[in-house]
This record gives structure tokens, sequence and C-alpha cells, in this order.
């Protein structure tokens, strides 16, 4: 089968694996088996599907790509050799199928001097298997040519985020099945109180987190697969509720049922966001989807990237052109119209004249002013304001009665003005503020530390492959449409997320909130890395990010599982009782870290770690200003990170135990725990590999969806210059960046080892000389505190006065209507009863007074009968005989 | 008197019914026997058949060169088959009334006074 049709099959089927499972559990959740324990075989069962047929999809992409390899090992000299032609036009402008893309993306990436030290792309990028696959799969609606479809895009970045999220969704299945045995049972929740003062006593609830996080993984899959931006967001709620449910997994605890509607009010202020930038994609494209797509006329439908980026070089038609013929002929002039098969060009001094495509052997622009090529050429796959958006933003432009369409030099000369570019700015930010609220971003990171108050293997799950990935991986996805001031702004809401983070992380002593803080803080390294134009660097630190941290949350859940406290303070020495959880958080810590032999061998962590660092310090080279903030936070950060993730783990496990009633209840976790445990430790080790020797690798795989063409620019602010991602890649950066990092996280791994590892410096000492920092940082730099007080407590009063004028006023109103309603009833009833009721019993009076008087005349007696007939008749007969008579 | 000395016409057919039907009258309203005022209506009918004989007959009527003359004839003979049946109902009646009350005097029979 080939891949076009395989991938989709496959990918698909994994995806509606666990969507079968959450169905089968929420239909017969309790009867599978004894308190629903067969729940957890079903979504294990379905995740694990799931898991082998990414895996088979992978395979077949990797399989593909090496085939080509082996095909176009050849082809890549002649393809470089073309490049140097700059001026050359291709001479079919019009050539947009998606399985030319591999081709275009050669050219780009070989004319653009990529010589670096990921060995994955040495081998030449395939020419014949398309860098993605987009499909419409079934058509919801369509509004002329708005179209609504459920649809897929496969690139090798859905396949590798297919295979990172059912893995590590596996491994979590299997964790979840020891972590909440307990729910087998009937539950006694000793923190929830009743107002009787019992605890609460519920029943086990172990086939329902089974149910949602089939749902969850079902969720976040099809935001992976999802080939149009609108299907991104329906699963994008869909995550967003499932985190609800998981969060407020123990809805009886207050805290829990707060911490599920934080979560999902802040997520709503960034949604709400990102609704703004689809309206603006969708009024001004008309179109969501990804990539192009071949309608059933078999016209191809330009996707969002495509419009934004489009693949051909695209020349002003106003420039004159100079078209040399096979046969020798020249021409010099403006091309007037342009066909699939023609051209019309018009010299400055004779007749328009009719070529056709296949008569041209080459299409030259002159110079423009500083001797390149003029500035409304453009580049293929480089940044533009689309047509559409430029047409909405000059919509007062065009005139006329009809609206008449503008003509091409219309809209280029509109597009040389920035007509539309702050709509294509605005739909990177909408965009980009629902990845805030989803990824944890500054200032909407509030939510996530109270997420903790979900059932450990859910934070691990949320916290690592699910939720907060959703975020970043939108960012990654719709990093072709970003242009540099919305990058720029992705940087700094990056970098202050980071720093933030971090350091609220080393006041924490919730060991899951210090991990919550360290995966916000990772979270700004992301979307700094992907905000500096290092879209690969921070992609790479999202799949490493999530082995790790799925690690250390998972090793968190095992050491609360057996202490039954989050508190680090009642915690120390446990790696005496506990070792298998123990030494495999140590290498989550170190992978953290990103510990490292420079230049030789690393955990994952050092390598996406590093290659942020290396694109930040790319970007400080070209930006000093800028570049010296968004730098220096970022190294920074990694000192402390390596700070209070080695002062967690020392407080956890190494040094006396502080409480020795929990330390003696303590004891390893089963199995079914820790052996998920050391696969992922493998996996936080090893994530992050990149040798020449290796088939396939995290950096090589992401690379190959790389949307080609150059970094974006940022026009309206001059000084700022997005770097080439590729620069970072020099010795010069990738060197600095490695030893910087390597000696300033040693300094805070130093510091650890001094104030909880060894004990030489007092943590308490220190806290008491530095405390109004520490007040702050405690207080986590009172962000919930100032959203109370600007947002929530206006809002209060504000619902208060609401209220009470809704009691008073229009309750008052409804009252005095409801009275005056009754006493017209009062009125309404004694009418009826006394006046329409009167009347009619008089009628039935009267005609019971009259039939009982006219009874008498019954006598029952024949004869009298007959005499009256006869009377009667003789009366009648003389009163018409008299009638007639006095007639006449 | 001219009817005396006048052909038999449509009037001696009706001065005969009018006979047999104040006949029949005078025989309901004075008969205390049920029996008796059964005959009374039967002399009412067949006053009244009279009638309708006479009016139908083809020598009595102007119109006979175009009717048929048989439509008084009919109506009769419905009026005695009714009769027939009227009195079958009616003597039902007298004789469950004399199995109950031992007697067929209709003054007797008030019972169905308001």
């Amino acid at each position: 089968m080939a891949p076009e049709a395989s991938l989709p099959l496959l990918l698909g089927l994994a995806w509606l694996l666990p969507l079968a499972s959450f169905t089968i559990i929420v239909l017969f959740g309790p009867k599978l088996g004894k308190a629903g324990i067969m729940a957890s075989y079903v979504a294990t069962g379905a995740i694990i599907g799931s898991f082998l047929l990414s895996m088979t999809a992978f395979g077949i992409w990797h399989i593909g790509k090496l085939g080509i390899r082996a095909e176009t090992a050849a082809h890549a000299v002649e393809g470089h050799a073309t490049d140097g032609h700059d001026n050359a036009l291709a001479a079919t402008p019009g050539n947009m199928h998606t399985a030319d893309e591999g081709d275009h993306g050669d050219a780009a990436h070989g004319g653009s001097g990529h010589g670096d030290a990921a060995p994955g792309e040495h081998h030449g990028t395939p020419t014949s298997l398309p860098k993605s696959f987009t499909k419409d799969w079934y058509s919801l609606a369509q509004f002329g040519p708005l179209k609504l479809s459920i649809s897929y895009y496969i690139d090798s970045l859905t396949i590798l985020m297919f295979s990172m999220v059912t893995l590590i969704a596996s491994l979590i299945h299997f964790y979840a099945f020891g972590y909440m045995h307990d729910e087998l049972h009937p539950i006694e929740d000793h923190e929830v109180v009743l107002s009787d003062g019992h605890h609460l006593h519920r029943p086990g609830r172990f086939y329902r987190f089974f149910q949602y996080l089939s749902l969850f993984c079902f969720s976040m899959l099809g935001l992976v697969i999802a080939g149009n931006i609108l299907m991104v967001f329906v699963f994008w709620e869909l995550v967003g509720i499932c985190s609800y449910f998981l969060i407020g997994f123990y809805i009886e605890r207050k805290s829990a049922s707060n911490a599920a509607n934080k979560a999902f009010i802040v997520n709503r202020v960034g949604d709400f966001g990102m609704i703004i930038g689809l309206m603006a994609l969708w009024g001004s494209l008309g179109t969501f989807a990804f990539g192009d797509i071949k309608n059933e006329h078999g016209k191809v439908e330009r996707g969002i990237f495509s419009s934004v980026r489009p693949p051909e070089r695209i020349i002003d038609p106003s420039i004159p052109q100079t078209v040399t013929l096979t046969g020798g002929a020249v021409y010099t002039g403006q091309i007037t119209a342009e066909t699939a098969e023609s051209i019309v060009i018009k010299p400055v001094d004779g007749e328009a004249k009719t070529i056709l495509l296949s008569d041209i052997s080459s299409r030259t622009v002159p110079a423009g002013a500083d001797g390149g090529v003029p500035a409304t050429v453009h580049e293929p796959y480089a940044l533009r304001v689309p047509d559409g958006m430029v047409k909405s933003a000059a919509m007062n432009l065009i005139t006329g009665p009809d609206q008449i369409e503008p003509t091409p030099t219309q809209v280029e000369t509109w597009r040389n003005e920035k007509y539309g570019y702050w709509l294509l700015v605005i739909a990177g930010l909408g965009i980009f503020c629902g990845c805030i609220g989803k990824s944890a971003q500054f200032p909407l990171h509030v939510w996530l530390p109270d997420a903790m108050e979900g059932p450990t293997p859910v934070s691990a799950l949320v916290h690592s492959a699910t939720m907060v990935a959703a975020g970043v991986y939108l960012a990654g996805r719709f990093f072709p449409v970003f242009t540099g001031e919305v990058l720029l702004i992705i940087a700094y809401v990056g970098a202050i997320t980071l720093f933030m983070a971090a350091t609220i992380a080393i006041t924490a002593v919730d060991i899951k909130r210090v991990l919550a803080y360290s995966t916000v803080s990772q979270l700004g390294y992301m979307m700094l890395g992907i905000g500096l134009g290092g879209w690969a660097a921070g992609l790479f630190h999202l799949v490493t990010h999530a082995f790790f941290k799925s690690l250390l949350f998972m090793c968190s859940g095992s050491v609360i599982h057996a202490t039954h406290t989050n508190d680090m303070r009642r915690m120390g020495g446990l790696r005496h009782k506990m070792p298998w959880t123990a030494y495999t958080m140590l290498v989550g810590v170190l992978a953290i870290y990103g510990a490292a032999i420079p230049f030789v061998v690393g955990f994952s962590g050092h390598y996406s770690k590093d290659s942020i660092i290396a694109q930040a310090l790319s970007f400080w080279d070209l930006n000093p200003r800028h570049g010296a903030i968004l730098a220096g936070l970022a190294i920074a950060g990694s000192g402390i990170t390596a700070f209070y993730m080695f002062r967690m783990w020392f407080m956890t496990f190494a040094g006396k135990p502080r409480d020795h009633h929990v330390y003696e209840h303590v004891h390893e976790s089963p199995p079914v725990m820790y052996i998920p445990l050391v696969v992922l430790s493998v996996f936080a080790f090893a994530a992050g590999f990149n040798y020449s020797w290796q088939p396939l690798s995290v950096p090589s795989l992401i690379e190959q969806a790389r949307y080609p063409g150059a970094a974006a620019t940022a026009p309206l602010l001059d000084r700022v210059i997005i770097p080439e991602e590729f620069v970072s890649h020099e010795w010069q950066f990738h060197s600095q960046a490695e030893i910087i990092v390597w000696f300033v996280a040693l300094g805070g791994l130093a510091l650890a080892v001094a104030f909880y590892g060894l004990q030489l410096l007092n943590a308490d000492e220190a806290k008491k000389q530095f405390a109004p920092f520490y007040k702050v940082l405690w207080n986590k730099y009172y962000f919930d505190e100032l959203y109370a007080a600007i947002f929530v407590k206006p809002v209060m009063f504000v619902a208060k006065l609401i209220a009470n004028f809704d009691r008073w006023f229009i309750d008052g109103i409804i009252h005095r209507l409801a009275a005056g309603a009754k006493q017209i009833a009062v009125l309404d009833d004694a009418i009826d009863r006394y006046f329409v009721d009167g009347l009619v019993n008089l009628v039935a009076a009267w005609t019971w007074s009259i039939g009982n008087s006219l009874r008498r005349l019954q006598t029952g007696s024949l004869r009298q009968y007959v005499m009256l007939i006869v009377i009667g008749t003789v009366a009648l007969t003389l009163l018409v005989r008299w009638s007639v008579a006095a007639g006449n | 008197m001219q009817l005396l000395t006048q052909t038999v016409g449509v009037s001696h057919f009706l001065v005969v019914g009018a006979v047999l039907f104040i006949a029949g009258v005078v025989c309901m309203a004075v008969k205390r026997n049920a029996l008796g005022v059964l005959m009374g209506i039967e002399l009412v009918l067949n006053g009244a058949n009279i009638n309708f004989v006479a009016f139908g007959s083809k020598f009595l009527r102007s119109d006979s060169a175009y009717a048929l003359g048989l439509d008084g004839q009919l109506i009769s003979l419905f009026v005695i088959v009714l009769a027939a049946a009227e009195a079958a109902v009616a003597l039902a009646i007298t004789l469950n009334f004399y199995n109950n009350h031992s007697t067929v005097d209709v003054d007797r029979a008030d019972e169905l006074k308001g």
C-alpha cells in the first residue's frame, strides 16, 4: 500500500481507537469486571493499539524516506547546480501539487547554504515522497467557497507526535493501573469533611478515570492529526474539557473543583484570542485547511500555509521581464496576462504577443536598486500577505458600484503599502493567544500549578504529552504563518515565563508544584525557541521534555503513593526505601538539567536546551538589545532549573528522613508502576541523540517537516531580524551555547549541593537573608492575588450589584406584577362564579320549573290523549279554515 | 243533498272514508277495552285507505290519460301492511298488559303519567 493511503489509515485508526475505548467504558463502565477493573484493560489495550499503529506509520514513513534517498542520491548534485541560477524562473510557475513540494524544499534548502552539524539533513531531502499528506476525510458543511471538514495533515511532525503521545500515554495507562488501585474499593476521602463532621464516603471511580484518559488521548491525537485549524480548535476544546474532568477527578474536594474551574476558565481567555485569529484567517482567506487539498473537481484549493507562503515565485506584474524562447528570440516588456499555458507580453514599443510557456527557455527580471532581486519579487515560500487579506484590508479602496475584482497590479500595490499586514499579525497573535492559555504561558500560567489537584498520572499526561504540548505544537504548526513581530512577542512571552516560573519553583515545597513550575518554565523555553526562529529547537525540546517530564511526574507520583503527602519537608532519605523511583527520577533530573560531557554525549535535555540557547545566541548576534534580554533570561533559567531540580531530588531522596512517621510506612511501588519509569528513563536519556551513524533521530524527523522558505521578517520593527535556524548550528554559536549552559547549570547544581546535598549552607538562613525575595517567590509573584484584585473582585462587585438589581428591582417588578395578576384573578373568579355561573344556573332553573309544571299534562290516560288529538285536529282545521277565509 | 243525485265520484268515496274515520276515532275515544281501541285504529287507517284508493283510481281522476293510476293503491297497500304490523305489536303489548294486570282496561294503564 502506498504511504499516501496507508499513513492516513494507520494514524486515523490510532486516533479513533481511544474513542472506541471511551465509548465502551462510558456505556458499560461499572459492569466491566469487578468495580470496573476491566475498563483499564480496555483503555490500555486501545492506547497500546494506537501506539503500535503509530509505530507502523513511523516505520512506513522511514522506509519511504530511505528508499527515496537511495534513488535520489545522484539527483542532489543536479539540484544544487540549478540553484545558482537566481533569476531563472521555473518554467511552470503554477506548480503547486503537494507531490512536488519536496522538490521546492530541496531547492530552498540547498540554495540557502545549509552546512551545519545536524547530520540527518546531509542525506539530502527526498524528492518524490511528499513532505506532507493532506486530504479531507469528511466534509461537514460548505458555504460557497468556505468549507468545514474533517481532514488530516500528516507530515513527519505528526508521526513523531503520534509516536511520542501514544508511547507516553501507554506507559501512563500502565502506571495508572497501579496508582489508581485504591479506586477499585469504596473510598473514604480524608480531605473532604462533610457538614456532619464525617469524612466523605464514596464508591471507587476506577473505570471513570480510564474513561477520561481515553477521551484525553483521542482529543490529543485528533488535535495532532487535524488537517485544518477549525478541527484543531474543536479538539483543542476537547483537550480542555478532558483536563477539566481529570483535574477535577476528586470533585468533592473544594480545591480540586476550584482548580478544574480555574484551568477551564483561564483557557477560555486564551481561546477567545484564538477565535479572533480564526475569524481573521477564515474571513480573509476563506479556508481553514493547512495544506493544499485537491477538491472533487480536481482543482487544488490553497491552504493557509501556501496562501501565506506561496510555493511559486511571484513577480509583480508591473515589472518588465525578459523572455527568451527556445528558438532564440528575446522579448522584453510587461506581462499583461498569464495563464497555465501561455503568457501575454507587451514590449515597450510594440504589439502585445502571446507566447506558449512550453516555448520559453528562460525568464528574467531586471535587477533591483541594490543589484539584487527587486523587492516586489517574492521568492518561493517567502512570507507574504495573502491576496485575500490584502483585499479584506483594502475593502474601502475597491470602488465602483459592483465592487469590481481588483487587478493583480492593484493588489500588489496595496500589498506594498502594507495593507493586510496587520490582519496577518492579528491572525498570528490570536492563534498564539490560544497557545498561551493551553501551554500555560505568562500571563495565563496560573492554572497549571493548581492543576496538580488531579491524580498524578493525569499530571504526567497533562504536563508532558497532551494538554500543554498542544499549545507548543500549534505554535510550531503555525510557525510559517507567524510574522516577525508575532515571533518576537512569542519569544518575550516565553522568556518571561521561563524565568518567572523557574524562580517560583525555587521556593515551592510541594513536590508536584516544583514540577508544575518546572513544566511552565520548560514550556517557556520551547516558546522562546520558536519565537526566536528556532522552530526545530522548540519542537525538539517539546519531545525530549515530554519524556523526562512524564518520567519526573510519575516518579513524584510514586513518592506520593508511598508517603501519602506532597510536602517535601516531610520526606528525605527515601532513596534507601524506594531505589527504583529514586534513581529513575535522578535520570529525569539529569535530563532536565541537561547533564552532559560537552561535545561528547549527554542526556536528551542537553541537546534540546542547547539548541534553543544556540538559537538565542544567534539571535543575540543580530539583535543586540532584544537578544541580550532574551538570551540572558534563557541562560539564567538553565542555572535556576539545575538548582531547583536538584533541590527537589535532595530534599526527597537524600539526607536523613525528616518525618519518621512517614518514613516508616514508605515502600517501593509495585512493578506495574516502576517498570514504566525505567522505560521512560531510557527515553529521557536517549531521545536527544543525533549522530551521523544513527538511522533516525528526533531532530532529523522534525527537520523533515520544516516548511521551506526564509525566516519571517518584521517590517513593523525594522531593527529586529529573525535569524535562520541553520545559522545556530554553526560551531561558533553551538559551542558557545554548550559551554555557557554547562557552566551555568553546574553553578546551579553546586548551589543545590551546597544547600541541600551536603548542608554546607543553611537554606533557612538564606531564606531569612533574602526575606523580601523569598516572600515574593513564595507567593508566586502575587499573580493570583493580582488577578483576584483586578479581575475577580471587580467581577464579583459588578455581579453583586447586578444580583441586587435583579433581586430588588427586577424581582420587585415581577412580584408586583404577580400580586396584580392575583387581584385580577380574584375579580375574575367572582365574575365567573356569580355572573357567568349565575346565568347558566338561572336558565337551568327555569328549564326545570317549566318541565315540572308541564309534567302534569302527561296523565297516562290513553283515551284522554285521543280526545286531545281529536280536539287539536279539529281546532287546527278550524283555525286554518278561518285564517284562509280571513285571508281571502 | 246533491251527492245523492250525482254519479259516483270522489266525493262519495270521501264521505264513506270520513264516516269510517270518525267512527274509528270515536271508537278509540270511548272504548275502555284495549281491543276496542285497536279496532278503532283499524277503522281510522282504513278510512284513510279509502281516500287513497279513491284519489288514485283511474276512473276518478282527470289526469288518467297519462297517469298509470296505481299510486293511491300502492300507498294503501303500505298502510295495510303497516296496520298489520302495528296490530301485531299492539296485541303483544296488550297480552303482556293482561298478564300483569289481569285486565285490558286502558284506563288502568296510566303508569306512564308524568
